[in-house]
């Protein structure tokens, strides 16, 4: 079977002995143009682009994150404009692999199968999808994987060495540890080791699997964190557009260099 | 396929292995790390519904603490005035606290307990949820916060300072229409990030499959003491007999109705129409919403074609949820249930019409059941029996019933 383009990065990534520099922005924040210069310029310096679509009840998500998807509401983004900001990115970007991250209700008014055409049209890559768990998500995620989308399952600190295991088991190509119990952007109330420790228990039962981590990482976390296979920083990407919204500075040129600084720490 | 209820068999449990009623509402939309929490608090709840010493416990403290049974009366008055129908009211407002959310906070407190949590959150619209936690938790010895929303703590001021002087913290929340859809948000996201240590109450039949089983659950004490006041009252359960209850989230009525579930009694619950004309209606059963996922479960849900969850407007902070329970999207599918609406100034008058006639004077949230038993009484005859369930108080609506009526009566 072909490789996927998730699995592409993080073999070149294991060659080059690091982690996957991996992003998250919100579609639409705070316009679609600058949501696609956004991530036309993080992409030199990430290696995977995750991509909300914004939702107005999120039960998750942390004061920056619902920040970003607010603006984003606020400008009429929908979920056809987020498929025309990943289309336009891939056009120039083709090899870069893209993740749509959002709540389950936007999948079903739209129609799953209609939503999966839209992913397959527009060069998504993957799909995380917070609020439809393992194993709720088997029949979603078998589809997914028909059309050769990720379907990326999620496990936490509370989830059960049992359920780990049946949950890596079914699982595509990446998966996303939750480093602690915390909606997105939430400090960093473990510290770095018992996150790695724990991580460390689940890349045991198959370390081939790409297992990232996310939740709480900042500028200041990253490089504690640095042998995981992947790491996302989220929130701090959306606090930086709201700081530079009140500036008045341009959050294209800002975020462009708050990743840059996030590569450089774990390179 | 036409969806059929069984008989025999509880309402919370008829649902499939994925916690489906009908195969469509309910279910358990929520992420990853609530998946342990949920699953934990489901068996200890299956365990603790068939403990005798539990059940003892659950009674002693209804009968002792939340002040069981509340009257059933008839309201001779309002029947005499609108010459139609027998009209009679279950004061649940009677319940310790003013309000049926009593059963809920004192059941989940007593779970908190038996988790060995000594923290518990809660949401609430109206404040009864957040007063009634709030009581509960202080009389079992819990640590408290209460989220809610920043329009409703404004505009339901005597149960937000009931919540202080509890001695709970309120977490006023900011975001979106900063009503009871919001607060329940919050108070999810609190718990994601406090599950090890916290116990957390959802206000209502919403939510995540368990908390719709442990509120009916704890509301059906409502219905197992009518059927008996009905019994002494009547010989029986009268041929035409119609249980009227309004519905916000939906837990007074599947409370009002469980226990008659495979009787012949007639079940209307009331929505919040909203103002006249309003298009920000809290209706969704009543205006053909479409099933959408809120809160964690699947259920007809007010939203735009994206799945946008919709705003909405009410004159009762109560009634004011986009949503709606699971078990009554099941209900009106089955067509067990008719769900109707009523708009803010319909439900004024029937508070001021109740009030002035009666001894009772029942709060917003109730007053909606209310203004459709007077719309349907004087077109039934007097062998026809409707019960309201009266289950708040008009004392916290008082600033908005001066405001709209120009004067307060109770
Ligand atoms: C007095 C009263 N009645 C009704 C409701 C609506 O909730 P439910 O439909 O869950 O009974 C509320 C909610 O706050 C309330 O306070």
């Amino acid at each position: 079977m072909k490789k996927s383009k998730i699995s592409l990065v993080f073999n070149k990534c294991k060659i080059e002995k690091r982690s996957a520099l991996i992003t998250y922005t919100v579609a639409g924040d705070n316009n679609v143009n600058n949501s696609i210069k956004i991530l036309n310029k993080i992409s030199k310096h990430a290696d995977i682009l995750e991509l909300g679509f914004p939702h107005n009840t999120p039960i998750a998500d942390g004061g920056q994150i619902q920040g970003s998807s607010h603006r984003a509401l606020k400008h009429g983004i929908k979920l056809k404009d987020v498929f025309h900001i990943v289309k336009r990115f891939k056009k120039n970007n083709p090899s870069k692999p893209i993740i749509l991250m959002g709540y389950f209700n936007l999948i079903y008014q739209n129609g799953e199968d209609n939503f999966l055409k839209s992913c397959k049209a527009s060069g998504v890559d993957g799909l995380i999808i917070v609020d439809l768990p393992y194993p709720e998500n088997k029949n979603f995620a078998n589809k997914c994987k028909k059309k050769s989308i990720n379907f990326i399952q999620l496990i936490s600190p509370t989830t059960s060495k049992d359920r780990v295991k049946k949950i890596i088991k079914d699982s595509h190509d990446m998966i996303y540890y939750i480093s602690m119990l915390s909606t997105t952007g939430g400090e960093l109330k473990v510290s770095p080791k018992k996150i790695l420790q724990n991580y460390n228990k689940i890349k045991r039962i198959d370390p081939k699997k790409n297992l990232v981590i996310g939740f709480g990482i900042t500028d200041k976390t990253i490089s504690s964190l640095k042998s995981a296979s992947g790491l996302v920083v989220g929130s701090m990407l959306c606090k930086t557009i709201t700081n530079s919204l009140k500036m008045g500075q341009n959050p294209v040129t800002k975020l462009d260099k708050v990743v840059y600084n996030l590569k450089k720490k774990i390179i | 396929m036409s969806l059929k209820i069984k008989k025999n068999i509880p309402l919370i449990d008829q649902h499939d292995k994925n916690y489906m009623y009908g195969g469509k509402f309910g279910g358990n939309f929520i992420p990853e790390t609530l998946k342990k929490p949920i699953d934990d608090l489901t068996k200890l709840f299956a365990k603790l519904r068939k403990d005798k010493k539990f059940i003892n416990e659950r009674d002693y403290y209804f009968k002792n603490y939340v002040g069981a049974p509340t009257p059933f009366i008839k309201l001779e008055n309002l029947t005499e005035h609108l010459k139609g129908a027998q009209i009679y009211a279950k004061v649940v407002s009677e319940a310790n606290g003013g309000a049926h959310k009593i059963y809920n906070a004192t059941v989940h407190c007593l779970i908190a307990k038996k988790a060995g949590k000594k923290y518990v959150v809660g949401d609430t619209g109206a404040g009864y949820a957040g007063k009634m936690l709030s009581m509960a938790a202080k009389k079992f010895g819990l640590n408290c916060k209460i989220f809610m929303g920043a329009k409703d703590i404004k505009r339901q001021r005597p149960n937000a300072d009931a919540i202080k002087k509890n001695g709970a913290e309120i977490v006023p929340v900011t975001t979106g229409s900063q009503t009871l859809v919001d607060a329940v948000s919050e108070c999810m996201r609190y718990w994601v990030s406090n599950c090890d240590t916290t116990h957390m109450c959802v206000g209502s039949t919403v939510g995540p499959n368990i908390f719709i089983k442990i509120c009916a659950w704890s509301t059906a004490q409502i219905s197992r003491e009518l059927i008996e006041q009905i019994k002494e009252e009547f010989g029986k359960i009268p041929n035409k007999l119609k249980l009227i209850n309004c519905v916000g989230g939906g837990s007074s009525a599947a409370g009002f109705w469980n226990e008659f579930m495979d009787t012949h009694a007639q079940f209307i619950g009331v929505e919040a129409g909203g103002p006249k004309n309003s298009k920000l209606h809290a209706a969704p059963l009543t205006n053909g919403s479409k099933i959408g996922i809120l809160h964690g479960a699947a259920q007809y849900v007010i939203q735009d074609k994206e799945g946008q969850i919709g705003s909405t407007e009410s004159i009762s902070a109560g009634l004011d949820y986009p949503g709606i329970s699971p078990l009554h999207c099941f209900l009106k599918d089955t067509k067990r249930a008719k769900y109707t609406s009523v708009n803010d100034e319909e439900a004024l008058k029937a508070y001021q019409l109740v009030s002035k006639l009666e001894n009772i004077s029942p709060s917003l949230e109730p007053s909606h059941a209310f203004a459709e038993a007077i719309k349907l009484a004087p077109k039934l005859k007097s062998s026809e029996v409707i019960i309201v369930n009266s289950c708040g108080d008009s004392l916290k609506d008082k600033d908005i019933i001066k405001q709209k009526l120009g004067s307060y009566i109770r």
